[in-house]
């Protein structure tokens, strides 16, 4: 601990000297979360449609309009050729082209069957994929209405609510819990939050002790009596109170400005923030250990960055990730702490609905921190 | 040497990178209160040494004590004692002058009120109570070397090791520096100082030479000029200056008598056989120069750096 006041004093000054640093702390976190909170959205709406309504009648209105009302498309043009039609999707004009044949209403009126073309656009598999359950599911709802008027006129029914009303069999009724309105931001905004103190965190401190190795100080350290436990502790203070200062900074904005509420326990989120910061400092200090210039620091910070945005399920649901890549997820620390993070500000979860993940964290902390200060060493080689 | 205690003791140290040998076999004492001028070229070995001295480098085998301390056991207790001021800047440029001499001050854990006097005390001997308050970074060459001097000597140490302190500084900066040391070495302090430079060299009290990582000569100036390597027996050394020295140099050289010639600025330094009087190596060199002039000179460090290294590297060739 020989030295520890020393750094942590002549940190502060560094820090104090460089309002960058508080810039890059405070700053620009809010403004990525007001870049993901806002401009991420991954509900599916409105998707750009062509129709082609080749048969005029009050049905295929009807359709058309059922499909406008679904919000999940929106009529951006109308084609008159089947040429027409088909370009409208080359061209990328819309995603989606509807194409009702001439025959529609009549067959509807025979009772034949009627066919809709429905062109989507798959190469954006999240959109196509919406568009594809959306259409069906449009005309399950079409028949059902035409079905359940043809069994009121025959007097007959597959199954009928206590008032006597002809109705369907099984009646799902789902329950959104947490996130009534499927508002992106409650997913990815306690997510952004441990993204940015991981960015915050784990540049900071590489950076400081790289600073110090390029300038030539770490070698005028290393000839002192300074102890490696002090050296690296005083380095790492002052960065977990600016991440923690920061964390309460990005929290507030959560609340206030996205309007997601900490539906859990506070004094349960803090202590485990605490530990996340350390491990995420741990990981930098490791960095700083291989290191030798800054840009190879910022090199080996950006490359734990892409895996923890894209591995940890901050962004894409790791349960659908193939199972070696879904297991190496729990080899990056921010992968638990988004799990703690999503569970008690969304699920108001507890001590004992998070141990698994609690224990994660706690275990990549240690193994972190340990083995930076054992790999970091007063000898120059 | 001399009788005043040892406070380095170097027994065959060695250090490798790889497959290169950096410092080879490498023995030698500096006593309490010398000032240890360490030379050699570039690459020789001498930052290497220092390194292992200062308990920062491990050594591949051998050892030493400094102060007692011996730096492949306890590099920890050699660093408490010690000073050290590298060649490059190494202080915190963002930090003012007396925040660095805080921080060094803290890092040795000193009290208080002994910071407040030993930063008022360094503040006086390297004269720069007008500078407390400037970033180290603003500070000119000459005032870093200044400070960087301050800083190493915060703990008040018994030994300094110093590689190239003055390096890249102008030369009123470097004499005043050198005075400094002087100064710390009147007061017991033991210095080990690596340089480039002959003059610094000259006003050591001890001096060693360094080529390819072996120790070739380590004694006091007087001590290395009366070598008899450097001025064999029945040969004196002379200065020969005239006009146009380098035209003089091919006459001159493997002329009857005259066993070695080197150019020496404006001058020509011969070791010549006592049998060639002045007036014959005048006589030489009379129609392609004028103003000349002859005498006797005792031989400079730089003479017994070149003599030494040249015996060595035929020692070398030859076996």
């Amino acid at each position: 601990m020989n030295g520890f006041l020393a750094i942590l004093l002549k940190e502060a000054s560094h820090i104090r000297r460089q309002p960058s640093t508080l810039f890059f702390t405070f700053i620009i976190p809010v403004f990525e979360m007001l870049i993901f909170g806002y401009a991420i959205d991954t509900s599916v709406e409105n998707t750009p449609t062509v129709v082609f309504d080749a048969c005029r009648t009050r049905e295929s209105r009807e359709l058309v309009e059922a499909l406008v009302n679904s919000r999940s498309f929106r009529v951006v043009a109308e084609a008159f050729t089947h040429h027409e039609y088909e370009h409208a999707v080359i061209s990328g004009q819309a995603k989606v082209a509807v194409a009702i044949p001439p025959d529609f209403s009549q067959k509807l009126l025979t009772q034949k069957e009627a066919s809709v073309q429905v062109l989507i656009d798959g190469s954006d598999s999240q959109v196509a994929t919406a568009a594809l359950h959306s259409s069906i599911l449009l005309g399950l709802n079409r028949s059902i209405a035409r079905a359940k008027v043809y069994a009121e006129a025959q007097q007959a029914a597959v199954a009928r609510d206590p008032a006597g009303r002809a109705t369907l069999p099984i009646d799902i009724r789902p329950r959104l819990l947490y996130n009534p309105n499927l508002e992106s931001a409650h997913f990815f905004v306690p997510g952004l939050i441990g993204i940015i103190m991981q960015v915050v965190t784990l540049f900071l401190t590489s950076l400081a002790v790289v600073r110090e190795r390029e300038a030539g100080t770490l070698e005028q350290l290393f000839v002192t009596p300074v102890g490696r436990v002090g050296l690296m502790l005083g380095k790492i203070v002052p960065y977990a109170v600016l991440g923690f200062v920061e964390t309460l900074v990005v929290l507030t904005v959560m609340v206030f400005v996205f309007q997601v509420p900490i539906r859990g326990d506070l004094l349960l989120l803090m202590p485990l923030s605490i530990l996340f910061l350390l491990t995420a400092l741990g990981m930098g200090l490791l960095i700083s250990t291989v290191a030798r210039t800054q840009l190879e620091a910022l090199q080996f910070a950006f490359m734990i960055m892409l895996p923890s945005f894209l591995l940890s399920g901050f962004v894409f649901p790791r349960e659908s990730m193939p199972e070696p890549i879904y297991w190496l997820g729990y080899a990056i620390p921010v992968t638990y702490f988004l799990e703690i993070l999503r569970g008690i500000i969304l699920r108001a979860a507890e001590w004992n609905d998070l141990v698994p993940h609690i224990r994660g964290l706690a275990v990549c902390c240690v193994v972190l921190l340990t083995l930076s200060v054992t790999r970091f060493r007063k000898q120059l080689d | 040497m001399t009788d005043a205690p040892v406070v380095i003791d170097v027994r065959q140290l060695s250090r490798r990178f790889g497959a290169k040998t950096v410092v080879d076999a490498l023995s030698l004492q500096v006593p309490q209160s010398a000032v240890f001028g360490f030379l050699g070229p570039n690459g020789s070995g001498k930052t290497t040494l220092i390194r292992m001295l200062c308990g920062v480098l491990r050594p591949t085998s051998g050892g030493a004590t400094v102060l007692g301390c011996d730096v492949v056991a306890d590099p920890e207790q050699v660093k408490r004692s010690i000073g050290y001021m590298s060649q490059k800047f190494s202080l915190y440029a963002d930090l003012s002058v007396e925040e660095n001499l805080d921080f060094y001050g803290r890092i040795y854990g000193l009290p208080r009120a002994t910071l407040r006097r030993r930063k008022s005390e360094l503040l006086d001997l390297v004269t720069m109570h007008d500078f407390q308050r400037q970033l180290a970074g603003t500070l000119s060459g000459g005032w870093k070397q200044r400070l960087a001097l301050a800083c190493a000597l915060i703990h008040e140490p018994r030994m300094l090791f110093l590689d190239e302190p003055t390096a890249g500084i102008d030369p009123v900066a470097r004499r005043d520096l050198w005075d400094l040391l002087f100064e710390l070495a009147g007061r017991g302090v033991t210095l080990f100082v690596t340089t480039h430079y002959m003059d610094e060299a000259e006003r050591c009290t001890h001096v060693g030479y360094i080529h390819l990582g072996k120790l070739i000569v380590c004694g006091r100036p007087e001590q290395l000029k009366a070598m008899p390597e450097v001025t064999p027996a029945g040969t004196r050394r002379v200065e020969v200056r005239c006009s146009n020295p380098s035209a003089a140099l091919p006459l001159l050289r493997g002329s009857g008598g005259v066993r070695d010639v080197t150019l020496f600025g404006d001058a020509l330094h011969l070791v010549v056989e006592h049998t060639v009087t002045h007036d014959a190596l005048l006589a030489r060199v009379q129609g392609t120069c004028a103003h000349l002039s002859a005498q006797d000179i005792d031989p400079s460090l730089e003479d017994v750096f070149v003599a030494l290294s040249r015996r060595y590297s035929l020692k070398e060739s030859a076996a």
